[in-house]
């Protein structure tokens, strides 16, 4: 047996390989195939189903109703992407450059909240966002916020939901990133006249700030010229004040690796995400999750509920691969970091 | 004041135990990052414009920590630095006109090499055009014209190596840091690019601070080396002058091989000191080694310059002569190299060219009975410090096995 495998050692790669190939068919091409077959359906649950390429139909049927839940689902998504990349880079920047030896306590306290589970964390979100709970029951006794003031069941407690849940699938692939680059790099530019970026960080913060509170206000209902004008000014400061040449020239373009992956881990499971609209949403914030999960589970209605999941993948792929060419991942990640 | 390019004055680093400390201590051999430790120490020194000047000593002696200060990338704890004439002591790096070839190039991985080279002039707002111009002027100087779409992934160390010489240079800095430049290459690829280094300082004619431990690769190079030990320069010159006449048994032992005698002054005669050694053998120095020396001195010759002799041959008799028996002779191919032992227990090394004795059969064998001769005027003279004992010498020779 043993002289056997020792003459066939190219096999045992594949071998090895086994496992994993077994797993993949039976939990992953197996039911694929099996939604696939189903968006070509007709019949019901009580009358039993047939299949027939002419029930193409499905597709059209079951996407032009939901149109607004997959318009909101990209832009709540695009929204909480947006938002947690704001939040995971300086958070993730100053684990890796400025940690020092809290570095791993402060990793740790990044990932601790996996150790609830997810619907328990959006729950408690809940009763954290309630119109008369901790915090703003409070501020509305002391009349700091209007009596008709919340948040929870708009907009945006579902984008803050999917913030928050997806924070930690950001911050980590860009804390490796940035804990890659080695700091002589960041000298070698000061070495080499990279200074503060003032004057071209005022611009860019101004413009960079101002375009993306404008898509949050427009995912918000918000007044869009307000709140563009509020994150202009603010984004001019952060620019001017805390961006240096350095970071802009070479920091950042070398943990772009890390933001790509990050925005996909985080974009992808929010595009199909439904337990943030459920709990912390209204039927007006319901995304293409929620009527997916509402068609199988609900209307056992199950061709149009495989003929939406389809849709949805094949939307991801295509944003996914848009995305990887206008970054060009592969000259990034063919560099030497 | 053009005449100089960099003066140190007094300047002094200590890493204490804060995070800027840990941090920079990294880059310091054996420094202990949570107790104080003092690289630099108290350092007045001034470098000339248009030499190629060395910081030369082992990890550790503060000589990366004192380039770094100059570079803009350490704030020196006491003293002062000034470029040109001017006080640049608090100016961020990128406010200097210094640029700096670090020890693993640091090339930016995500730029082509043009890009790389062009870094600095893009940040000074040169336009364009003249960008174009002095990269591929600098690309050819440094011979790596078409290169440059490579990324940095796709060139070899030695043409990285050329990368990040000319992205410091074409910038036309006042002075240009390297440090430990040639450390990752390969010995023959070394060897190639001390001599190309030495060519570009003087084309273009650029004050170059060079950081290495490499005591060959610096008197290759040099027009003056600061050997350093302990935060500290213990002898500066010109690499002829710190080899014939080094001053301290560190220096005599950091470069090349030294055979230090400890002896007791036995007055003065005419142009000469005389001097005993422990077994009552005298020697002759120069007078002028000794003025001005105090304390225990020890009277040092190199290996090269003892000439090997059978008991009885004529000498001339200014020479200045001991006798031994030969313990261990290594044939090194150019030369033989050879330990004798003297009746009192010093070992002293001696290189013998392989001309008169050039086979095997000829040389000197272990056990025989040998004059050894020498130039009073090839004699150095070192103070005896006490903790100066950990410099290479015999004593390391023989802890390799020469033995």
């Amino acid at each position: 047996m043993g002289g056997w495998l020792y003459r066939r050692r190219r096999f045992i790669p594949y071998l090895l390989l086994v496992p994993g190939l077994v797993w993949l068919i039976v939990f992953f091409a197996y039911p694929l195939t099996q939604v696939f077959l189903a968006s070509f359906w007709s019949g019901s649950v009580q009358q039993g189903y047939s299949f027939s390429i002419s029930n193409w139909t499905n597709y059209p049927d079951a996407i032009t109703p939901v149109l607004p839940h997959i318009g909101r689902s990209l832009l709540y998504s695009f929204a909480a992407t947006v938002l947690t990349l704001l939040i995971a880079y300086p958070l993730a920047y100053t684990i890796a450059m400025r940690g020092g030896r809290f570095k791993n306590l402060l990793l740790f306290l990044v990932v601790a909240p996996f150790f609830t589970s997810f619907l328990l964390r959006t729950l408690s979100w809940k009763i954290i966002l309630g119109d008369d709970g901790v915090v703003f029951g409070p501020l509305k006794g002391l009349g700091l916020l209007p009596e008709d003031f919340r948040v929870l069941a708009t907009p945006m407690a579902v984008v803050a939901g999917l913030t928050y849940n997806f924070l930690p699938f950001m911050t980590l692939p860009i804390y490796v990133a940035l804990e890659k680059i080695d700091f002589r790099l960041v000298e070698a530019a000061r070495d080499l006249y990279a200074g503060p970026w003032r004057r071209s960080g005022a611009i860019v913060g101004a413009l960079v700030g101002g375009v993306l509170a404008a898509l949050l206000a427009m995912a918000f209902d918000w007044s869009i010229p307000i709140t563009a004008v509020l994150a202009a000014s603010f984004g001019a400061f952060v620019g001017s004040v805390f961006v240096s040449e350095a970071f802009v020239r070479i920091t950042f373009p070398l943990s772009l690796p890390g933001v790509f992956a990050g925005s996909l881990l985080t974009f992808i499971p929010a595009m199909g995400d439904y337990v943030n609209a459920e709990f912390l949403g209204n039927p007006d914030t319901r995304m293409l999750g929620n009527v997916i999960q509402n068609r199988f589970l609900t209307q056992n209605n199950f061709p149009e509920a495989s003929a939406l999941s389809f849709t949805l993948m094949a939307g991801i792929l295509v944003v996914v691969v848009i995305y990887t060419k206008l970054l060009g991942t592969e000259q990034l990640t063919n560099s030497r970091i | 004041m053009a005449d100089v390019a960099v003066r140190l004055v007094q300047l002094t680093k200590r890493f204490g135990g804060d995070a800027v400390g840990r941090r920079a201590a990294k880059y310091v051999p054996g420094a202990n990052a949570d107790e104080g430790f003092l690289a630099v120490d108290h350092i007045d020194l001034e470098v000339r414009d248009g030499e190629f000047f060395s910081l030369l000593g082992p990890s550790g002696c503060g000589k990366t920590t004192t380039l770094r200060m100059v570079g803009g990338f350490e704030q020196p704890t006491d003293g002062r630095i000034e470029l040109q004439g001017e006080d640049v002591t608090w100016l961020p790096a990128y406010q200097r006109n210094v640029n700096t070839v670090f020890q693993n190039y640091a090339l930016f991985p995500h730029l082509t090499i043009y890009e790389n080279v062009a870094f600095g002039l893009r940040r000074k707002k040169v336009a364009d055009a003249d960008v174009r111009k002095r990269v591929t002027e600098m690309l050819e100087l440094v011979e790596l014209p078409g290169y440059e779409r490579r990324k940095p992934a796709q060139i070899s160390g030695g043409q990285a190596q050329r990368v990040a010489l000319a992205r410091a240079l074409v910038n036309r800095p006042a002075v240009l840091l390297l440090d430990e430049p040639l450390g990752a290459l390969d010995l023959k690829l070394r060897k190639q690019m001390q001599v190309e280094l030495k060519r570009i300082q003087q084309e273009v004619g650029i004050t170059f601070v060079y950081v290495t431990h490499d005591q060959e690769e610096a008197m290759t190079m040099s027009d003056r080396i600061a050997v350093m030990h302990k935060g500290r320069y213990e002898q500066l010159g010109d690499p002829e002058a710190l080899y014939e006449r080094p001053k301290t048994r560190f220096v005599a032992g950091f470069l090349g091989v030294s055979n230090l005698l400890s002896v007791d002054s036995d007055g003065t005669s005419g142009d000469f000191a005389a001097f005993k050694l422990g077994d009552g053998t005298a020697c002759r120095v120069p007078s002028a080694l000794v003025a001005g020396r105090k304390g225990k001195i020890a009277l040092g010759v190199r290996p090269e310059k003892i000439r090997l002799t059978e008991p009885g041959k004529d000498i001339p008799d200014s020479f200045n002569r001991l006798t031994g028996t030969i313990a261990h002779a290594s044939y090194l191919g150019v030369s033989t190299q050879y330990i004798v032992a003297l009746p009192d227990g010093h070992r002293v090394t001696v290189f013998e060219q392989n001309v008169a004795r050039a086979t095997k059969a000829e040389l000197w064998a272990t056990g025989e009975a040998v004059v050894l001769s020498w130039q009073p005027d090839h004699s150095f003279i070192v103070e005896e410090a006490g903790d100066n004992v950990d410099a290479p010498g015999i004593d390391a020779l023989e802890a390799v096995g020469v033995q």
